[in-house]
């Protein structure tokens, strides 16, 4: 009897360690502080009063991101000059790593907005790729997309609070699509990303995330009756590095209002507590090989134990 | 390792349920031809705001809790010591087995580019940030576990059957197809031999796989619900917490015991064998406990992030999640009563509740609760409904196949109460 004895108090210590574990990082994960930001990281800052909405941004950002079998380029047969031919995206896709919108309400100012990937300080779409597909450049900040390790599970996209990420739907061999600064191609070349480069009325700016953040402070405080009082990216999910300006509230542009903890703070440290150094498993595995090693004696022993108390 | 507790199912294998169920997957396979022809959104409504639909949430949030068959009694039996269910164990790994290998094949369907699945044994990809690279290695691992563990039956077939089927389809053959008889014998002893050198073996080691067949449900089950954590402005707040993990390790316990319950009354039912109620009363008397913690759980959690209105305000969000709740306050209060749990009918009904609820709450965190913002809708189209029905086909094919070649189901009348009586053990153990 003593033995069963030890053998309950191990399980209620086992039960209790394992309560403890789950409900602990619970209460950990609403109180964690914000990670330091990274102001040397490279980002864009677009502002929406400049914006002419010709679209000038989305054709560069094709003609120079169009790897082969990545983003369609439709090629007629008649167009010998290798310039593909031009098409009117109205929103991200598998195709389409930028796009511009118009918003225009009555009674209300109109204005354009740019998409594309936010590159975020802390990134979910990174947090989450089991596979390392998704990273994040620890000099310049850029979130890029490696299709060799892709295995197409969609989570960044689930993941990305910005519904950044893009799938090809259409396609046999399909991968992920989102901006990336043109990090392999644009940026290599010229040190700027095609989009910013091609504007012509400096609506995109293309630079250091504090000189960026420096300009547009500077911005609102010389025209505060002109532009919305804060600058979309500053904060939210934890800082991004594609930073907004804009006349209307970024909220009827389409840009979701949200908290400014990154949400991988929440879910990595709930998942850091309950597999802290593999201990927790670990444990559970060998006490579970014990207790069972243990029955299966006993089993030998005395064949079918008849149990009261739980019919 | 108790091979008397067990026994074939006597029976043709071609029924006429073999064809229906045929004919479902033959319909699936060719919808899943066209998907890798043509691209994943071809047959399917999913989008690039809903990148996750019917497959991930049903076929492998659902489908492996309702798999937790084996996890849950090997919980019960191995751990708890409750030696008596365990003529009931391998119809629970057979089922667990083909749910897991077919969420797992799910998976392969719905991802992108499966050809870069090896990434996942690459230690330089590994990104131990990820709660779907830690549910994707335990979900691997432990669909070889549940091989494993259900190996000792397949051994012991090979080991003593008389190999009938095949000698009749031998003889059936034209003589210029048919095999030389004595080389067939030869052949047949030599892997009777073979299985019956490897199954003393395996089953001393078996111990350590069952509980590994333990941990590692508990890893990844709470871990499906972790998959959801990131969600956090996409998510209803009803369903979003940092409780997610425990809330579906709970729920899939109470899922894996309802469906032993459900599998083991159809069976009975369709295989005209006697109800096994005994042991069905005592698995189905578990379970109002873990669905009282899990609604314990879910309302003290939704107290203290005060949600608890946004529960009751009776909107769509609300009204789904009180069906849900509904659902498993009546399953369990059916299995309160004592007298409700000796009637396989009231116990059928119960489970099925309880199956109901249960998985309705992982389709509400998965695709219910989902919102990715404005502008994004999602309902599963027909093709990707059919390719789901197959799997389940599939997974029923498969199933009604295998017990009548190995020994699965339990041995009737092996718990008469006058061999009962016979064996009461010296001790009796309560834990």
């Amino acid at each position: 009897m003593e033995r069963q004895q030890s053998r309950r108090g191990f399980l209620k210590t086992v039960g209790v360690g394992a309560g403890a574990l789950v409900v602990a990082p619970v209460a950990q994960a609403s109180s964690e502080a914000a990670p330091h930001l990274n102001d040397e990281e490279i980002g864009m800052l677009y502002d929406a009063t400049k914006c002419v909405g010709c679209k000038a941004c989305m054709s560069a950002c094709k003609r120079e991101n169009n790897e082969k079998g990545n983003l369609e380029c439709e090629r007629g047969a008649f167009d010998k000059n290798e310039t593909p031919l031009w098409d009117a995206p109205n929103d991200l896709s598998g195709n389409n790593r930028t796009v511009i919108k118009l918003y225009k309400e009555a009674g209300h100012p109109w204005s354009y907005v740019k998409f594309s990937c936010m590159h975020c300080q802390n990134p979910a779409c990174v947090s989450v790729c089991p596979v390392s597909a998704l990273t994040k450049d620890k000099q310049t900040g850029v979130v890029s997309y490696n299709k060799n390790a892709c295995v197409g599970c969609r989570y960044c996209q689930l993941a990305c609070p910005f519904n950044i990420p893009k799938f090809q739907w259409d396609r046999a061999i399909p991968q992920i699509v989102k901006c990336n600064f043109c990090k392999e191609t644009y940026l290599k070349k010229k040190g700027i990303s095609a989009c910013a480069d091609a504007c012509p009325t400096g609506a995109i700016l293309f630079g250091k995330r504090k000189d960026l953040l420096q300009e547009a402070h500077g911005r609102l405080a010389a025209h505060p009756d002109k532009y919305q009082p804060t600058i979309y990216g500053e904060n939210e999910v934890g800082g991004v590095n594609h930073l907004y300006l804009a006349g209307v509230p970024f909220a009827k542009l389409g840009l979701p209002a949200l908290p400014e903890a990154a949400p991988p703070q929440f879910s990595e440290k709930i998942m850091h507590t309950i597999y802290k150094g593999f201990v927790a498993p670990v444990a559970l595995y060998a006490t579970l090989c014990l207790i069972a090693l243990r029955n299966l004696k006993r089993d030998k022993a005395s064949p079918h134990p008849i149990e009261k108390g739980d019919e | 390792m108790h091979h008397h507790e067990f026994e074939k199912q006597e029976g043709n294998i071609l029924t006429r349920s073999f064809f229906v169920l045929l004919a479902l997957v033959m319909i699936g396979a060719c919808l899943v031809v066209i998907r890798f022809a043509k691209g994943v959104g071809a047959i399917t409504n999913m989008s690039d705001g809903y990148p996750w639909g019917l497959w991930l949430s049903y076929d492998v949030a659902v489908g492996s809790a309702m798999a937790c068959g084996g996890y849950a009694m090997g919980f019960l039996i191995y751990i708890r010591n409750r030696m008596r269910y365990h003529p009931m164990i391998r119809s629970c790994l057979l089922t667990s087995m083909f749910g897991y290998a077919l969420a797992g094949l799910s998976v392969m369907i719905d991802i992108g580019r499966p050809w870069n699945a090896y990434n996942f044994f690459v230690p330089s990809r590994w990104q131990i940030n990820s709660v779907m690279f830690e549910v994707a290695m335990c979900i691997m691992g432990y669909t070889v576990v549940l091989i494993i563990e259900f190996m000792p039956a397949v051994l012991y077939s090979l080991e003593t059957s008389k190999w009938r089927r095949l000698r009749e389809f031998a003889d059936s053959l034209p003589p210029f197809l048919a095999p030389d008889k004595v080389k067939m014998e030869a052949h047949i002893q030599r892997v009777s031999n073979t299985a019956g050198l490897i199954r003393p073996i395996l089953e001393k080691a078996l111990v350590f796989f069952i509980a590994l067949g333990v941990t590692l449900p508990t890893m990844h089950q709470s871990s499906l619900g972790s998959l959801l954590l990131i969600a956090v402005t996409k998510l209803h707040p009803l369903w979003h917490t940092g409780f997610l993990p425990l809330l579906f390790l709970i729920n899939c316990i109470y899922l894996g015991y309802a469906m032993v319950v459900f599998e083991s009354i159809f069976s009975s039912h369709a295989y005209k064998r006697p109800y096994e109620i005994r042991e069905l009363s005592g698995v189905g008397s578990i379970i109002p406990w873990l669905t009282a913690l899990w609604l314990a759980v879910t309302f003290g959690d939704l107290a203290y992030r005060h949600q608890l209105a946004a529960a009751f305000c009776l909107d769509f969000y609300s009204c789904v999640f009180l069906v849900n709740v509904a659902l498993l306050v009546a399953g369990s209060l059916i299995l309160v009563g004592a007298k409700n749990r000796k009637s396989p009918r009231r116990l059928f009904a119960a489970a099925v509740l309880i199956i109901l609820g249960g998985g309705l709450y992982r389709m509400c965190v998965y695709l219910i609760g989902f919102n990715p913002g404005a502008g994004w809708r999602y309902f599963p189209s027909v093709s990707e409904v059919m390719v789901s029905v197959s799997i389940v086909a599939f997974e029923i094919l498969a199933y009604q196949v295998l017990i009548k070649l190995v020994p699965v189901l339990p041995r009737v009348g092996l718990h008469d109460p006058e061999t009962l009586g016979t064996n009461k053990p010296k001790q009796t153990v309560t834990a």
